[in-house]
């Protein structure tokens, strides 16, 4: 039915509300859908308005939306970020009335974490889920140049987490926990002269991807005169460095008045106490000191109660969409251009998410394969190199061979040829020394005849 | 210097009681302790106070309101910006200030930027060089042919200031006072003490203190009274010392609490009184600083740190001049006998013939075990 409509707008129209006010109930999403669906096919024309000449209903949509999202339970994510003792746990339990907990850290932490921890909040028949943030060790470093580098990853973190629920093929949007943060209280120590240089460089990298919330932490430290000038030289500071903090939306009349009193009020000036102290009759939050005491909720001593108002009363479903129509959607474009992903070709021609995921797909396979080609090559050259080198080795091992082997043979014949002549030697004077053997008998037995003749004649 | 006054009084009080007893006579020593009040009234005190911490912590409110007068009129302070790589500075203020008739000349040394960048590695690499530049130039003059105008520069003290926003000392803190610890005494304060409750400042005390132990920090310690003084006197020394690091709270506006009109800090809930012992520790600072350790600094400095450098220096000079005949000693310093070849050579043969002796006599000594056994 919706595709018919596009054509003409006006019939469309007439049409739709003529129907609908026969039905006289429409369901919400229905018609929003419907009316999304038109504006993206998009239409010249405005549409033209009409006017009733009876009650409808449709007024009760704001009212059935809100049923809707109270039965489902609303998420809220602040991220706290300030120096190790600067009151961050403390003013999450004075704003939330409730105990979350915390442990004091300490300030010999190497770098810069974050811990998270979610809570189950209700108040009237209104369930909060509450995720607080906390930097751990900020500010205590020696070296702070990758301090905000923690933070900012950590947003981008639950950025790209969202951003991969929705672009899967199965996805559950309506179950997801977005853990994406809403709000970030940025607390600043109240030095009352102005910004550390940590706080400046920090703010600038978050202020496009966050709703920043500067507050001035342990107020009660700086007196009424000292405060004016510290908050003005902070705003100008800010102002001066092109630091985006979160600005109070003024564009709905029912609370643009009171969110232009509290913009000119920034950044707010806190005290947070759990504990309580008698004044008159009653117990109030305070922090009793010999010279006074300091009450949380009241209005001339600190700016607590501006801030609750500001971000829980007033503002806080305003957070939650402008972390989602603007930061997230800004993280979302640049990363997916960074992937090459482009709404229009170079020629201006709407393309679509798949096309060019196709085309990135058939991108990547090509390069891997020829990656794959490439090292084939390479192996193989390397395999031929080798085996050259090694017959290279070979021949000369067998060269040498060869040549040793000569030398022995040399060697060899020169021993036997020695020997030759040493034999020859031996057996010339074995002769001798028989033929001189002989001659010894002989003589030996003339001797002896000799003699014997001699003794014969005696 | 009152304190002195009353100590001098009462031994010449306790002089003239002591009884006679025919033998002691009148000598007269006694007024030393006048005399050495006169000379130092005409000559006149010098000191030098260094201040440290980050910026934004109230040094300069504190000094102003420790000497009750205004040091810094004219400073520029810097945004944020221009702080995130900025170099430490060392600046100096240098007043004459009097008081019933004692001058004291006070310097101030400043230490704008420490701490403030972002990245503050080795950020105190320039205070140490200046205390060390002070040393080596009073070492020159002191060395020196005519040593009558010697100016002593050295710093005496150094009040560092540790920030009452976190959970006790920060790296930065620890690394600073490890550097500076034998060359200045260093002086921790808790500094703008009108955050913290009682309790926690309690904590806060003794966090530090347990944290200055643990990294084996040599903060400047208050010498121990004599044991023969007074009850009174010893239980307040003992207030002083556990009352370590002094929480301080500066101001030179004067307002109006109780019907009297004093310096303090207004709030809406109150009024925080520099003076009131009960809201800081800022009297028992000044009177530690200024009225009763004064010279026990300056003492300890020149004593203690001073002589640490110097025979630092003059070991390193020493071991340079033998490597390299021709380098001249700036300084006129008596050489160590060095001992020359042929005496070496004999102590050489001495020692072996030694050596081979107690090796004959072990031998023996195990025979002779042997041969019982």
């Amino acid at each position: 039915m919706i595709v018919t409509l596009c054509l003409d707008t006006a019939v469309s129209l007439e049409c739709l509300c003529k129907q609908k006010s026969m039905v006289g109930l429409v369901s919400p999403f229905s018609l929003l859908s419907c009316f999304a669906e038109l504006t993206l096919i998009g239409l010249p024309r405005n549409a033209r308005p009409l006017s009733l000449s009876g009650h409808v209903g449709f007024d009760s949509l704001p009212d059935q939306l809100v049923n809707k999202s109270t039965s489902q339970g609303f998420c809220f994510n602040i991220l706290c970020i300030g120096e190790t003792g600067i009151g961050k746990s403390t003013l999450m339990d004075t704003l939330f009335n409730t105990n979350f907990e915390n442990f004091e850290s300490s300030h010999f932490e190497p770098r810069v974490k974050l811990r998270a921890q979610t809570y189950d909040l209700q108040e009237s028949n209104v369930r909060l889920k509450l995720t607080i943030v906390n930097t751990v060790g900020f500010g205590d470093q020696m070296n702070k140049q990758e301090s905000y580098q923690h933070v900012v990853d950590y947003i981008d973190t639950q950025f790209e987490s969202y951003l991969q629920e929705e672009l899967k093929i199965k996805r559950s949007l309506h179950n997801y926990h977005d853990s994406r943060i809403h709000a970030c209280l940025y607390f600043i120590a109240p030095s009352g002269h102005s910004l550390k240089s940590l706080d400046l460089v920090t703010m600038k990298k978050l202020d496009s991807k966050v709703n920043i919330i500067p507050v001035i932490a342990k107020a009660d430290t700086i007196s009424k005169s000292e405060l004016h000038k510290f908050k003005i030289k902070i705003m100008s500071e800010l102002v001066s460095n092109g630091v985006q903090i979160y600005q109070f939306p003024t564009d709905d009349e029912t609370v643009s008045k009171i969110n232009t009193a509290m913009n000119g009020h920034l950044p707010f000036a806190v005290v947070g106490s759990t504990e309580e102290v008698k004044i008159g009759n009653k117990m109030v939050k305070a922090r009793q000191y010999p010279w006074g005491v300091v009450q949380v909720e009241n209005e001339n001593h600190c700016d607590f109660v501006k801030l609750r108002e500001m971000l829980i009363c007033v503002n806080m479903e305003d957070l939650r969409e402008q972390t989602h129509t603007r930061h997230y959607e800004l993280y979302r474009r640049c990363k997916l251009e960074e992937m090459g992903f482009r709404d229009t070709d170079p020629e201006s021609k709407p393309v679509s998410l798949q096309e060019t995921y196709e085309a990135k797909r058939q991108e990547f396979l090509q390069e891997l394969q020829r990656r794959e080609e490439e090292m084939r090559q390479t192996f193989v050259q390397r395999v031929k190199e080798k085996e050259a080198e090694l017959k290279e080795a070979e021949r000369e091992l067998q060269g040498k061979f060869e040549q040793l082997k000569r030398l022995h043979m040399e060697e060899k014949s020169k021993l036997d040829e020695k020997r030759k002549s040493l034999e020859d030697e031996m057996s010339s004077f074995s002769k001798k020394k028989a033929a001189a053997e002989l001659l010894q008998g002989q003589a030996f037995t003339a001797n002896s005849n000799l003699k014997k003749d001699k003794d014969r004649k005696k | 210097a009152d304190f002195l006054i009353i100590r001098r009084d009462q031994m010449l009080q306790e002089f003239w009681e002591c009884p006679t007893n025919g033998e002691k006579e009148y000598v007269g020593f006694a007024t030393l302790p006048n005399q050495v009040h006169r000379k130092s009234v005409k000559k006149g005190f010098d000191f030098t106070l260094m201040v440290a911490g980050e910026s934004g912590l109230g040094k300069s409110t504190l000094v102003n309101s420790l000497f009750l007068t205004d040091l810094h009129k004219d400073r520029k302070l810097l945004n944020a910006e221009e702080r995130i790589s900025q170099t430490v500075e060392i600046t100096k203020h240098t007043v004459d200030i009097e008081e019933k008739g004692v001058k004291l000349k006070l310097t101030i040394v400043d230490t704008p930027g420490f701490g403030d960048a972002i990245n503050n590695t080795e950020c105190w690499k320039t205070i140490t060089d200046y205390i060390e530049h002070q040393f080596e130039q009073y070492f020159r003059d002191e060395s020196g042919l005519n040593r009558k105008n010697i100016q002593d520069n050295r710093v005496h003290c150094c009040l560092y200031f540790i920030s009452p926003f976190g959970h006790g000392l920060r790296p930065v803190d620890v690394e600073f006072m490890k550097a500076l610890q034998d060359k200045v005494n260093v002086v921790p304060l808790i500094s703008k003490a009108d955050c913290l409750v009682p309790a926690e400042m309690r904590k806060m005390k003794d966090r530090i203190r347990e944290e200055i132990d643990k990294f084996g920090i040599k903060v400047y310690q208050f010498p121990d009274c004599d044991s023969d003084e007074d009850e009174e006197f010893k239980q307040q020394d003992q207030e002083l010392k556990d009352s370590t690091p002094f929480a301080v709270i500066g101001s030179n506006t004067v307002v109006e609490a109780k019907g009297q009109r004093v310096r303090g800090r207004l709030y809406p809930w109150g009024v925080v009184e520099v003076e009131n012992q009960s809201h800081s520790d800022f009297v028992k600072l000044r009177n530690m600083l200024i009225c009763t350790h004064m010279h026990d600094l300056k003492d300890i400095t020149c004593d203690v740190h001073y002589e640490n450098y110097r025979a630092q220096c003059i070991q390193q000079m020493t071991s340079k001049l033998t490597q390299d005949n021709r380098v001249e000693s700036p300084i006129p310093i008596l050489q160590l006998p060095t001992p020359d070849v042929e005496t070496e050579k004999l102590i050489k043969k001495k020692d072996e013939e030694l050596r081979r002796m107690q090796e004959m006599l072990q031998k023996m000594q195990q025979q002779m075990h042997d041969h019982d056994v």
